[in-house]
């Protein structure tokens, strides 16, 4: 029995930093893709639209009214994290070293279901995952940008590679964080004992 | 019976007018603008549309901050220009408005000093400067044209307009309407185009500026203002952000 050792003894794995801005976070992602959606369906670029069930905003001006609203909850989450976690160390600690063939070994292992999932640590492909994630949400932001102010900013839509590539850059960018989060949810819902440290923070007690 | 009554009444008939307009505007907006703004279907969604209306009006003074007066728009070659320019307003090709040139007049109101109407040639007669650059809709496709007229800033000089005053509003006569902020109105690529690939976009003067997205460059223009009062516009006073920058 572990119970005698309490609560207490169970290791903080997400500290309560991370635990608010990886919520406040998931909020915002969730308006932006899905506001993103309808903004898209105004104008496809490619040969397909988003289910209108799907999206956010009810029409054009609402899923903008959402997007240009959701923006700065993302962006100023995204920059209260990122001074986090260099700054606390929480990077340095949690996705260093990156290792390309590590990451290949462990999604193979993982695939035939034999990934061991130590809590509080991550392996080499969660680490390439969330760096990962994290440049495609930067990127996201920085092409948002880029078709927002293509005059004011035109120095960053040309380095986007002009306004109608920066909307497709968006777009992938869109699609890498939908496909992450195909993943990351997939993963999280379905290995016994990883959702609940995301709210409280602590580990399961070993069995 | 009680005359003096009367009186003061009379006296304060047209602030009541005013006030009443202005409660009009406010009940549109948040009957109108403000429940189609959030997309939802609950009943008690008043906060989200408030909260996504306040955001907006924030936006628009975060845009207004970051516009740069000097920054100019690019510009392209002939070789870029669109063919065919796509069509585009609230309503379809068929139904613009036909206006005849020797007739037009342009009309002036507001805070301008000499509001005498103004006739294409006298228009024609300013300085003309042509420009060859993107227009970006609000529905996210761009593309590239050429406009040429008389510089906005050179035509508000003209007519003696307040250069202080907040806002330029457009009356449109295909039922538009418009506004923009006076910084904005100043900028040296904001032009009155006279010349432009085809009369159904905008014969025979609309506006024309790069800094900001194509449903802010009103077409068919019958009646320019200057104004501190919000003028709101056609597709702000549904929902869409006013100040709209590029």
């Amino acid at each position: 029995m572990v119970a005698a050792s309490g609560a207490d003894a169970r290791k903080t794995i997400h500290p309560l930093f991370i635990r608010v801005t990886h919520w406040v976070n998931a909020f915002a992602i969730f308006v932006m893709v899905l506001s993103g959606w309808r903004i898209y369906n105004a104008s496809p670029p490619f040969g397909f639209e988003f289910p209108a069930g799907f999206t956010l905003g009810g029409w054009l001006a609402g899923a903008l009214a959402w997007h240009f609203a959701a923006m700065w909850l993302l962006a100023l989450n995204g920059f209260a994290y990122l001074a986090y976690g260099l700054v606390s160390g929480h990077f340095r600690r949690s996705f260093l070293p990156i290792s390309l063939r590590g990451a290949l070994h462990d999604v193979l292992v993982a695939c035939r279901g034999q990934l061991d999932h130590a809590p509080g640590r991550y392996n080499a492909a969660q680490r390439l995952l969330y760096i990962g994630v994290i440049l495609a949400v930067i990127i996201a932001i920085l092409s948002g940008l880029a078709i927002w102010k293509p005059v004011q900013l035109q120095a960053l839509t040309a380095l986007m590679g002009g306004y109608e590539t920066a909307r497709r850059v968006h777009f992938f960018a869109m699609a890498a964080i939908v496909a992450f989060l195909i993943v990351h949810i997939g993963l999280a819902v379905s290995v016994k004992g990883m959702l609940a440290p995301m709210f409280t923070g602590r580990a399961e007690a070993p069995r | 019976m009680k005359p003096p009554r009367l009186v003061s009444l009379r006296g304060v008939r047209p602030q009541i007018a005013r006030i009443e307009r202005r409660l009009f505007l406010k009940q549109g907006l948040s009957l109108g603008a403000l429940s189609l703004l959030s997309g939802c279907t609950l009943k008690d969604d008043d906060a989200v549309d408030r909260l996504l209306f306040a955001m907006s009006r924030f936006n628009d003074r975060v845009q207004a901050a970051l516009f740069d007066p000097a920054q100019l728009a690019p510009t392209y070659s002939e070789a870029d220009v669109t063919t065919p320019f796509p069509f585009n307003a609230y309503y379809e090709e068929k139904d613009i408005p036909r206006i005849d040139g020797e007739d037009y007049r342009l009309r002036l109101s507001g805070l301008v000093a000499d509001k005498r109407p103004w006739s294409l040639s006298e228009l024609r007669a300013l300085p003309q400067s042509s420009q060859i650059t993107r227009l970006v809709c609000v529905e996210g496709w761009s593309a590239i044209g050429k406009w040429r007229g008389v510089a906005l800033r050179h035509f508000l000089e003209r007519i003696g307009a307040d250069l202080t005053a907040r806002y330029v509003g457009f009356k449109c006569a295909d039922k538009y309407y418009s506004s923009i902020d006076m910084p904005s109105a100043l900028h040296p690529q904001t032009l009155l185009a006279l010349d432009f690939t085809d009369a159904k976009y905008g014969y025979p003067l609309r506006l024309r500026l790069p800094t900001k997205l194509g449903f802010k460059n009103s077409k068919f223009i019958g009646e320019i203002f200057v104004t501190n009062d919000y003028p709101g516009g056609y597709w702000e006073d549904k929902g869409y952000n006013w100040f709209s920058g590029s």
